[in-house]
Parts: structure tokens; sequence; C-alpha cells
């Protein structure tokens, strides 16, 4: 998204030669990416070419093998608390409790992320779950959810709690399409707002335009990498 | 650095970890009530082992009640055992680990709050239950107040101590059979100074030092259960 973002603007997230190795196998390297505010970075690549482990590694969840993250402008490892507080990551796993029901499940990761509650923060939560159409199972332990209704709690997450940088594994699987136009526009008014997104899929969503980041290209074993390597 | 702290406003800041903190010590709570079957195994456990004994042994007063210091501290331990796997492993497995890692909530502080309430569902209802148990061993009313101090002292570590070793185990493929190896050694010196504190009184010499030990056992596993399990839990979820 080079839109006339000025470099070191603040919020933008810059990768430097980022490698990620996982249990002794190198899983990608030499990435570089630099994503503005306002931007969506999408992953693409087989199964097992790092994606996840990419926006793990974005998360602050896993530390990169070589190279460094950057956000504002800073390194990420030099603050990773303050970095946190920025990014809401949204994995495959949806931490969803089954006994508790859904706005309450919402209400605890609000309040997690230090979001006091009060009618302000109850607005939110509202309108949260009405976008992603949860308002009338709200109130319904979770454990009676179906996988798409737990994804879409695990969305809600995104708007009820408020972060410059989206991480997203595979948003879209188990969703229908009305869910998916929800998600959709979620990520454009996020994206409006001057929010960045980092979006991994393997379907195109139409999410317009959008830089896009192919991991098999980091492959280490790549030939095309080999080559300019040496 | 300091331009960012200053736009950056509240994430460090007192009240959002309070806040953070006490949501998560209230979400726990409210998943323990709602789970009263795993509330209340603790306690039959604990009950119904101490009710054991006496069975096994037959009943010779003089022979239950010089075994009965330690027999209860060695059952509390065994329940409280009981309860610790879960701890962390629920949390590990539905992806609620990743997102407390990535919350602004400082991991060491989430440790001790999940701490807090696994001695609030385990060990204060043994510590509550405890004068039935001791009733069953004809501990004699004077050292009942001791065992209840021992015991108030000691299973916080008790919870402590578990909390790291469940926390180290929880990427370990058989954490279930790991964990008791190796959180029992490190549960002796509370069982010791547990039991010495209650044999004391028994005996008509002063509980106080034995307390003491316990009270400096539980200073120094705050801190050590909180610093290694974070550690812990981060390098699970990597």
């Amino acid at each position: 998204m080079e839109d006339g973002c000025a470099p070191g603007d603040p919020g933008a997230l810059v990768a430097e030669g980022i490698a990620c190795r996982r249990a002794e196998r190198l899983l990608f390297r030499g990435l570089d990416f630099r994503l503005e505010p306002g931007g969506l970075l999408l992953l693409g690549g087989p199964n097992g070419s790092g994606k996840s482990s990419l926006l793990r590694l974005l998360a602050g969840l896993l530390r990169p093998a070589a190279g460094r993250l950057l956000y504002a402008g800073e390194p990420v490892a030099a603050e990773p608390a303050a970095y946190r507080a920025r990014l809401q990551f949204v994995g495959h796993q949806e931490a969803i409790k089954p006994v508790l029901s859904g706005r309450e499940n919402l209400g605890f990761w609000c309040r997690l992320r230090g979001l006091a509650g009060g009618a302000a923060g109850a607005a939110a939560l509202d309108a949260a779950l009405a976008h992603f159409a949860l308002d009338e199972i709200a109130d319904e332990p979770a454990r009676l959810y179906s996988s798409g209704q737990r994804r879409r709690l695990a969305l809600a997450r995104l708007l009820a709690a408020p972060a410059p940088l989206w991480l997203l594994d595979e948003p879209s699987v188990g969703l229908d399409s009305r869910s998916v136009a929800a998600l959709v526009s979620a990520i454009g008014r996020h994206r409006a707002g001057g929010g960045a997104v980092v979006l991994a899929t393997h379907v195109d969503l139409g999410l317009g335009e959008a830089q896009r980041l192919d991991l098999a290209e980091h492959a280490p074993d790549a030939p095309a990498l080999a080559e300019w390597q040496w | 650095m300091v331009s960012r702290a200053r736009e950056q406003g509240p994430p460090q800041a007192g009240p959002s970890v309070t806040t953070a903190l006490s949501a998560l010590v209230r979400r726990d709570l409210r998943l323990a009530l709602r789970q009263r079957g795993d509330l209340l195994t603790a306690v039959l456990f604990f009950l119904l082992t101490a009710a054991l004994f006496p069975f096994g042994i037959g009943p010779e007063p003089n022979l239950l009640l010089r075994i009965a210091p330690g027999i209860l501290w060695v059952t509390a331990l065994l329940a409280v055992l009981l309860s610790l796997e879960r701890l962390f492993l629920a949390d590990g497995e539905d992806g609620s680990l990743d997102l407390l890692l990535v919350s602004p909530l400082p991991l060491e502080l989430a440790v001790l709050g999940k701490v807090l309430v696994h001695w609030l569902s385990s060990g204060l209802p043994i510590l509550l239950s405890t004068p039935l148990a001791a009733l069953l061993y004809g501990l004699p009313a004077e050292a009942l107040p001791v065992l209840l101090l021992a015991l108030a002292l000691g299973t916080p570590t008790l919870s402590l101590l578990g909390a790291t070793a469940a926390a180290l185990t929880l990427g370990a493929r058989r954490g279930g059979v790991l964990l008791p190896l190796l959180t029992m050694p490190l549960y002796v010196p509370v069982v010791i100074f547990g039991v010495a504190a209650v044999d004391a009184s028994l005996a008509g010499l002063s509980a106080r030092p034995h307390l003491l030990l316990l009270a400096a056992l539980l200073a120094a596993a705050l801190p050590v259960a909180a610093l290694a399990g974070a550690a812990a839990l981060r390098q699970a979820a990597e």
C-alpha cells in the first residue's frame, strides 16, 4: 500500500530479513515487507509453507530465527508489551470456553485487553455481536455453538476490542457467505480507519487492493532463492 | 521510546493491568463454579482417602493419632495434585493461552492469578473439610488450629510449585504422568514442616518455627512460580 505514507510513519509494520525455524526445520527466510496503516497483506503459499508460523511470529508468540520486526520505526523486541497492546490475533483456535455464554467469552477477552466494562464497553460488545449476527444466541452457552458460530464469536473480538493491527489466520474457514461478507466489511472499515491487516488465506475473499506475499518464494530450498543468494 | 509510551497511554499503566487480572481471576472462578464436578473432586478425594486409612490400619487410637498429621498432609497433597494438570492444559488446548500471551497482562501476573483460582478451588475446600477429616483420627482440639494454619500456609505453596510443573509439562506428550513425578520431590519440604508443626503441638511444643518455615517456603515459591511458570508457558506456545 504505497499510498503516500512517509517512511517511518507511525504504525507501519516492517519486516527485515525474517526467517522462521520450527523444530530444526527452516520454514522461510529472507522475508521483507512493509505494511503501512490502512494496508492489507495477504499471505499465500501451500500448506506447511509457514503462513501460520509467520502470523504467530508477527503476534510475538514465536521469535524469528533471523531478521527483525519493526513497528512504528522501533524494534518490536525492545518493547513487546506496547506492541502486543496494538494487535489482535485470531488464530486457528477460537479460544472459547464452552461453559460460558458467547457474551461472557467476548466480555472476558475485552477486559483482558484492559477495556473497562460499563455502558460504553457493553455497547461496543453488542455492536460486535450484532455485526457477526450473534446477538440472538449471545446468552447461550458457547458449547451449543456450531463451528461457524464459534468462528464468528472469535472474529467479534476484533470489533469489540479495537487494535490497529489485525493478524488473521484463515478467518473465513467455516463461515457462510453472509458471514464472509460481514468479515470483509469489517476489514474494509478497519482499513478505512487506518488499521492494518495481515491475513492468511487460500480463497479469494474479494478484499480489494492488497499486497501479496507468497511464502513459497521464500522457502529455503527454492531454486530462485538459491540463485540470488549465492 | 518516550514518545511511544506517551501516545501509547494505558497498556502498561496500572488500571488496565488490574482490570485484566481481575477479569482473568473472575473468569476462572466462574469456570470453576460452572464445572462444580471438578470443584468437588479434590475435596471428596481428600475426605475419602483420609477415611480409608483407618479401615486399613485398624481401630488403634494411638497409632491413628501418631500417623494422622502425615496422612492428612499427604492426602491433601495428592488432592491438590489431582486438579493441577488441567490448570494450563485447557487454555493451551483451546488457544486461550495464545491470546493470554498476546494480551497486555504480564504473563507472570496471569500465572499468579491462575494459581490463586486453583488454590481457591482446591486448597481452600480441603482446608475447610480438614476438621471433619481430623475427627476420623481423633486429633485433639488444641492441635487442630495448628493443622489448619499449617495447611493454610502450605497448600498455596503446593499450588504454586504445582503450577510451575504444570506449565513445564504443558507441551509434553504424557504430561499427566510427568506432572506428579516432577512435583512430588518439590513438595517434600512442605510436608516435612507441615507435619512437624502438628507433631510439635501434639507434643506440647511450640509450632511457631515450623509455621514460619512454611511461610518462608510460600514467600520463596511466589516469585519462582511466577517467573518459571511464565517462562515455561512462553516456551510451550512456541
